[in-house]
């Protein structure tokens, strides 16, 4: 009984301990370490963390027509898993020379010193991007930070199919797209015109920035945060009424339910972004041929604005040994002709330099009923505006899933969720000692 | 004479114990004490970030002092996390463990039939791992796609109850056969004594095998408890699914936060010591109350 003791004392000490270590831990696989070492003599090694599908085969096009540059892909699960990542190797010492970096993600990495200054080797390419997603990589200094991969201008996604069903015209303000909601319910109670996603800050940020929303700005050497800007309590009120209302559905976007929805008809519209066609031909490949794609619906009439919800640039790693070779492949990758045709045909994105719009000719295959796809995507691409982004978007992002999580599960003011984003965004700038404006 | 050659020996003995000891000890050191060390010195740093945080040098590390403590105390999410989990750890400790008690009794009584195939069903669902359990439940769970029709067993109503249900379920199997072969190993003559002096297999099970069974229902108690404060997997595997699970609804979801979501590893470092902290207690809070009681008669 003894030894029993013994062994009970002696598991509950341990593993009372070990849930400290694993907490605290900050190992990561060092794979791309051996890179690093390598030596000068060999060609150069490079890593690259992407989740764009099938970049493997983009990179193997460049590794044969570079041999002294070679570089391997890591293929990650993206998101914000993949800048937390980014962010522990580079805390740990191993990052890989290349990463793709999500335009929000961007600041937290220049934060954490995590990526370099690509000033120099980006000066020949800077014609090639347009200001606006320019001024996403540079943050508004003068520094260089990324090269600008892909962009996404939103615009609303519907199903043209029951639109003539229920007799609803596709929605131009959204003052329609709340009465055009208000009809499909009495219509069919089954069935919901949208859903307000609490998992996707953003698409809130996206609308927010379409409605004129600048939640970061830099005002001389301090930061100006007003997340709860007066055209983001808009954008929240908006949607919190039609959800209090009932006449908007509240389940997260990319779950297996709300696939079901896109699939079967009981979801009529998706106001996102350009990337959509991927997300739809495998989340809802039985609705094939019945969405097309509008501008977004605008706050008034007559107005033409967009925003942009997603879109990411690669960077190099700040203590990438090779930061040269590494600044030639992502400039190679985001602006050559040759790897523009690849991105757009591989990995199905949209690119962000301008010479990228040309070469999207052909609709996509989910599309093929609007073969006019990529003329309207660049035009509302042409409308889309920005802001800047600051250091902390985790934070913010984090307070908007947990803020709008609760308003929506109790149905209560969508404006006090925004209040609550500012709020969290500020105290955590404030205590890490940001200089912040008034 | 029989002393002074004990201690001869003894004597002679020098090092060796220690040369036994160090494999264990510098496992231990390697694995146990520097990553705790180390927490307990990321517990005590903090960044301090100067101007507008871009650019080289513009974040550097300083010491904290005890203010990421302090801070992880006062934090009331940590403290309403706590509750979350107590309420869910009682659910699942007196469900699971009723179960497997149970379980366990039926299985060693006599004459049952399939027995094997029972104990191996009851078992089967522990060898699922936790993420997979837990998304083939949520699929069960979500309105839209449940065989079970549109129930809302995500809503915060429930939520609480859906997740132990998880648990006990990938649970019961693992402590029931802890019992059950701690009820194999005791003599069959007991029970034969008992059944002479007219028992029942109900007065058996109660006053023989419970009693018999009490430090093997002390060791799953106390597997359980601390498995229920780290509590992780089930709310972190369901949050996607529903608007009722925070990013803080458990302790150790607080620190995953800090440390990967936002990026402060620090209050991570501090907010984990705390966990582990109360951990121990509870364990060993939990072993002292029930200590005379099962180990009383050694």
């Amino acid at each position: 009984m003894r030894v029993n003791r013994l062994a009970v004392t002696a598991v509950a000490i341990l593993t009372a301990a070990l849930s400290t270590a694993c907490a605290g831990g900050t190992d990561e696989p060092s794979a791309q370490s051996a890179s690093q070492s390598a030596a000068p003599a060999g060609p150069v090694k490079l890593t690259y963390w992407t989740w764009v599908p099938n970049m493997d085969k983009i990179v193997s096009v460049w590794n044969q027509a570079h041999p002294d540059i070679q570089v391997t892909v890591s293929k990650q699960a993206g998101g914000d898993d993949a800048a937390a990542k980014f962010l522990t190797a580079a805390k740990a010492g191993n990052p890989p020379d290349l990463v793709q970096a999500e335009y929000q993600m961007l600041p937290s990495f220049v934060a954490a010193d995590a990526v370099a200054d690509l000033k120099a080797e980006t000066e020949q390419v800077k014609g090639e991007f347009g200001e606006g997603v320019w001024s996403l990589v540079t943050l508004g200094t003068d520094a260089v930070y990324a090269v600008p991969q892909d962009s996404g201008p939103m615009m609303l996604y519907y199903r043209r199919d029951l639109f003539e069903k229920y007799g609803i015209e596709v929605p131009k303000t959204w003052d329609e797209y709340a009465e055009a909601a208000r009809t499909v319910r009495k219509k069919d109670p089954k069935v919901f015109l949208g859903t307000f996603s609490s998992k996707d800050p953003g698409w809130f940020a996206g609308l927010s920035q379409q409605a004129g929303a600048q939640w970061w700005s830099i005002s001389g050497d301090a930061w100006k945060v007003a997340v709860n800007d007066e055209a983001t309590k808009k954008v929240a009120a908006y949607w919190g009424g039609l959800v209090k209302e009932g006449v908007i559905d509240d389940m997260p976007y990319f779950t297996p339910e709300w696939n079901k929805a896109l699939n079967d008809g009981t979801l009529l519209t998706w106001p996102s972004a350009v990337w959509g066609p991927g997300v739809l031909s495998s989340n809802a490949p039985k609705a094939k041929g019945k969405w097309a794609v509008a501008p977004l619906p605008q706050w008034n009439a007559g107005e033409n604005y967009s925003g942009f919800w997603g879109g990411s640039s690669t960077a190099v790693a700040a203590t990438s040994p090779n930061k040269a070779a590494a600044a030639k492949f992502a400039t190679w990758l985001n602006t050559d002709p040759q790897a523009l045709e690849l991105l757009i045909k591989e990995g199905a994105i949209y690119p962000a330099a301008a010479k990228g719009a040309a070469l999207m000719t052909e609709a996509p295959d989910y599309f093929s009923n609007q073969p006019d796809f990529w003329q309207r995507a660049a035009a509302i691409g042409a409308t889309a505006r920005g802001f800047t982004f600051g250091p902390n978007v985790n934070v913010t992002y984090n307070a908007y899933r947990d803020a709008f999580d609760k308003a929506v599960a109790a149905k209560s003011d969508f404006t006090a969720a925004v209040q609550a984003m500012q709020d969290t965004t500020i105290a955590d700038m404030r205590k890490s000692g940001f200089s912040l404006a008034q | 004479m029989r002393s002074a050659k004990k201690g001869t020996r003894a004597h002679r003995a020098g090092a060796v114990p220690y040369l036994f000891l160090a494999p264990a000890m510098a496992l231990f050191t390697l694995f146990m004490a520097l990553p705790i060390g180390y927490t307990v010195y990321l517990s005590l740093r903090r960044t301090k970030v100067s101007g507008l945080g871009l650019g080289k040098g513009a974040r550097t590390e300083v010491f904290a002092g005890l203010g990421n403590y302090t801070a992880a105390v006062s934090d009331g999410e940590l403290w309403a996390g706590w509750l979350r989990v107590l309420g869910y750890g009682a659910l699942v400790l007196v469900l699971m463990l009723g179960l497997a008690l149970v379980f366990a009794l039926m299985l060693d009584a006599a004459h049952v039939r399939l027995a094997r195939f029972t104990r191996i069903s009851i078992f089967l669902p522990y060898a699922v791992p936790g993420v997979a359990a837990t998304l083939m439940w949520g699929f069960l769970y979500l309105p839209g796609l449940s065989p079970f029709g549109e129930h809302p067993f995500l809503s915060a109503d429930l939520v609480t109850f859906s997740m132990a249900n998880v648990a006990v379920w990938g649970g019961t199997g693992f402590n029931m056969l802890v019992l059950y072969t701690n009820l194999r190993a005791v003599p069959r003559e007991y029970y034969e004594a008992a059944r002479i002096d007219g028992a029942s297999e109900l007065d058996i099970a109660l006053r023989i095998k419970i009693p018999i069974l009490v430090p093997s229902i002390i060791l799953t108690t106390v597997f359980s408890v601390i498995a229920t404060i780290q509590v992780f997997t089930e709310p972190t595997t369901l949050r996607p699914l529903t608007n009722t699970i925070s990013s803080t609804w458990s302790p150790l979801m607080k620190v995953y936060r800090d440390a990967f979501v936002t990026g402060d590893l620090y209050s991570a470092a501090a907010t984990s010591m705390v966990i582990a902290g109360i951990s121990l207690v509870l364990s060993f809070g939990f072993l002292r109350i029930v200590k005379n009681r099962a180990f009383g008669e050694s």
